[in-house]
């Protein structure tokens, strides 16, 4: 059986071409790659590839996928899908040990982006893009939005993976309580508040607002707040902005609302916890990340069946913007299957593989064109709402964590700040411990 | 012991089966190859021990001691830094609090289940009807997994849907926050792990009172001791060796305790949950800051080994020779 592997005098020359086309725009790549006439996907038929995957419902589509992938090819996929923190574990010591066991993994982008591009641990993706031969007509990266690309693009140009799923975060309303109690979905921020006083009735057990308490986990509501003052928690040049007046603000926001509004026990709330309240139809409103749909229109599940609103989060003093968090799939830097494996990504995320995310529920793909699928919007039973809430969000989408390695531990260090909160600590103060506790670590983690 | 001695009782290299060493036999002296062989025998039968202790107890000891004397980043270089993972330690509120919560909580969670295994151990080493269904289904809890346990109690912890806070409303107990509150998180973690391992006691204690002679009792009764100065006077003191063996295991195992707390409660509210051990797993598989984690591991195994010591010096006093 003759394989073929790609040389290294074949990278430089699609290198040397992809550095002429770096300094060209998107579309050229695009119009590049849709120039090529017919396009030999049994190029490195044979082969076999390793890939790690995050379990959830998008891998299990991948991995549904890889039959027909392996008729299309004849490469041989060979995936595992592990449990979310372990796989970031398992992708960190592996890349690190700089022989890692598979080609291609499935990455956090918005928390592993830059810890990736400092590691150097992934294949700049231009090249491949640029070279007929291996890049597939029908790619149409164009079509991947902006929001996915970011996460996906190194701030030096280089494209470290190939987005799969952007996770928008928006405002879900139960439309039945706020019928009742007569109220409008908010526009502002300050209306959420006004909002959630309203529907809040103890003596139901219902309250106006949740979401999630438990440090780590809660760090996304305090930037979704923050968002709405127009900054982000570390400016460009790497400063954090954590104790400006602005992050104050949204630090008293998340205090309020959670203290004021939210079921008790809020601050161990992790999303589970919210998704409890939210589809027992005990929290009129719940801030989280979009891909929460299909529980709450499940009717073994959920109580709010068709009573579920999709909000786009209200503008804030500043600034209107959905926190948003992507993943991608990149390429090994040391893998030996180069080809192949970008032969899978190409195909694992192609158009219908994307569509298939959308119509089985599994979250939000990271092309545009699975949501102007007519027929899809038509048979979903998440509703025109859910749709047009993405392509709103995804208009206002920004960054809901930090673009820096210690993304884990900003989470951590301001996510206890953020529970200290919720127990009645002062906003002002806790913001100012936390950023001098991670201060340093930020500092440290750039040297080196 | 000398390699003299032992030569005569072990097979011999050229001549099969030795006879066993007999007063007046005949010795092989200390000077000749045939004592120097069987010394060289001796390696072999240690040598496989001793590899695989060095490979996986000791080399990694001394390679996590090196580690605590780093800066060791995974994503960059290693530098050399001497104790100052240890003195950073020394001012690190959040490593010293996790410190006295984890005493605090190993505490709770070896005290009470000792207490309530040992009364358990009595009741059921009384005859009664139906005795053996209920010791088998008392000491269920023990039988399942840290984790689908500590997943069942997450859900019946739940502040509004949980099934314990229905179970309070039926008797007119307002709702509890359980594990949501940063003050009764530990008393609600060590009711998970008294519900978990209290049979374990009771399964120790128990042996210990099967074997326990009658003769004692019946002089008591004869003598007209009441059944508190029964046990109190007899019982109590020869069941104190196994309590200690309970005590010792619950101590150790109450001290490395992660599966309830990280499944739970994460260490939260906040990190009102944070013991040692889980405090470990954030440093070094967290924030990946393992030379930190290292020496955090070092002073961990210290204070156990101390504990352990001193559970074994008890134990050894209250053993029935003594």
């Amino acid at each position: 059986m003759t394989q073929h592997r790609m040389s290294r005098r074949r990278i430089m020359k699609a290198g040397a071409a992809a550095g002429l086309l770096s300094a060209l725009p998107a579309p050229f790549v695009a119009r590049f790659a849709l120039g090529q006439s017919a396009f030999d996907w049994k190029r490195f038929k044979g082969e076999k590839i390793d890939v790690l995957l995050v379990k959830n419902p998008r891998s299990d589509l991948m991995q549904a996928a890889e039959k027909e992938f392996l008729e299309l090819t004849g490469i041989t996929v060979s995936s595992e899908q592990v449990p979310e923190q372990q796989q970031r574990q398992k992708a960190m010591i592996e890349f690190s040990s700089g022989k890692p066991t598979f080609d291609v993994a499935h990455l956090s982008m918005h928390v592993q982006k830059r810890l990736s591009e400092k590691g150097n641990w992934l294949e700049d993706l231009r090249p491949m893009l640029a070279d007929g031969s291996l890049t597939t007509p029908d790619l149409d990266f164009n079509d991947f939005g902006k929001a996915g690309l970011n996460f996906c693009t190194a701030a030096d140009g280089k494209q470290n993976a190939i987005p799969t799923f952007v996770d928008y975060w928006i405002l879900y309303y139960n439309k039945e309580l706020f019928e009742q109690k007569g109220v409008a979905y908010p526009t502002s921020m300050d209306e959420v508040y006004t909002a959630a006083q309203k529907l809040t009735d103890t003596s139901k057990g219902v309250y106006g607002f949740v979401s999630r308490g438990l440090k780590n986990a809660n760090v996304p509501v305090w930037t979704s707040w923050l968002l709405g003052q127009g900054v982000e928690t570390v400016s460009k040049d790497g400063k954090l902005l954590t104790d400006t007046p602005e992050a104050i603000w949204a630090g008293e926001q998340y205090k309020r609302m959670n203290r004021e509004f939210a079921p008790p026990g809020t601050v161990g709330f992790n999303w589970n916890e919210c998704q409890t309240s939210f589809a027992t139809g005990r929290a009129a409103m719940w801030l989280d990340g979009i891909g929460f749909a299909t529980p709450l229109e499940d009717p073994s599940k959920s109580k709010v069946v068709g009573k579920v609103g999709y909000g786009v989060v209200p503008k804030g003093p500043k600034a209107q913007h959905s926190a948003i968090f992507g993943d991608g799939l990149g390429i090994s830097r040391t893998s030996t299957k180069k080809g192949a494996a970008w032969f899978y990504v190409q195909f694992i995320t192609n158009k219908q593989n994307q569509l298939n995310i959308l119509k089985n529920g599994a979250g939000s793909p990271a092309r545009n064109s699975a949501f102007a699928n007519q027929e899809v919007v038509r048979e979903s039973k998440f509703g025109k709402q859910w749709f047009d809430c993405v392509l709103e969000s995804a208009k206002v989408g920004r960054p809901g964590l930090p673009v820096i390695i210690p993304v884990t531990e900003f989470r951590d260090v301001f996510g206890v700040a953020l529970t200290n909160m919720i127990s009645g600590a002062d906003p002002a103060a806790e913001l100012k411990k936390a950023t001098e506790t991670f201060q340093p670590v930020l500092h440290k983690s750039e040297q080196g | 012991m000398s390699v003299e001695h032992n030569a005569g009782s072990l097979p011999g290299r050229r001549g099969g089966m030795a006879a066993p060493a007999t007063p007046g036999a005949r010795q092989a002296p200390a000077s000749t190859p045939y004592v120097y062989d069987v010394t060289r025998k001796y390696w072999l039968f240690i040598a496989p021990a001793t590899i695989v202790v060095g490979l996986v107890i000791v080399f990694p000891w001394i390679f996590t001691l090196w580690m605590s004397a780093h800066e060791w980043n995974v994503t960059g270089d290693h530098a050399f830094v001497a104790l100052a993972n240890y003195k950073k330690l020394l001012t690190d509120q959040r490593f010293l609090d996790s410190m006295w919560r984890t005493f605090w909580f190993t505490l709770l969670a070896t005290l009470i289940p000792i207490v309530l295994g040992v009364w358990a151990a009595l009741v059921f080493h009384r005859e009664f009807p139906f005795r053996g269904i209920l010791r088998t289904v008392f000491v269920m809890p023990m039988m399942a997994t840290p984790v689908a346990i500590a997943l069942v109690w997450t859900m019946m912890f739940h502040p509004q849907l949980g099934v314990l806070n229905y179970l309070l409303s039926l008797v007119g107990i307002a709702p509890f926050a359980w594990v949501y509150d940063p003050n009764t998180v530990i008393p609600t973690l060590v009711l998970v792990e008294v519900w978990h391992w209290t049979p374990l006691v009771m399964l120790i204690v128990l042996g210990g009172l099967a074997g326990l002679p009658t003769d004692p009792y019946e002089a008591a009764l004869i003598d007209g001791a009441s059944s508190w100065q029964m046990f109190r006077y007899i019982t109590w003191p020869l069941i104190l060796p196994y309590v200690m063996i309970a005590l010792v295991i619950r101590t150790i195992d109450s001290l490395k305790v992660f599966d309830t707390i990280a499944v739970i409660s994460q260490g939260g509210p906040g990190t009102a949950s944070e013991t040692l051990n889980y405090f470990l797993y954030l440093q070094a598989f967290q924030f990946y800051n393992l030379g930190y984690a290292s020496a955090v591991v070092v002073i961990f195994f210290v204070i156990i080994i101390a504990l352990s010591l001193l559970l074994l010096y008890l134990r050894q006093r209250t053993k029935w020779t003594d």
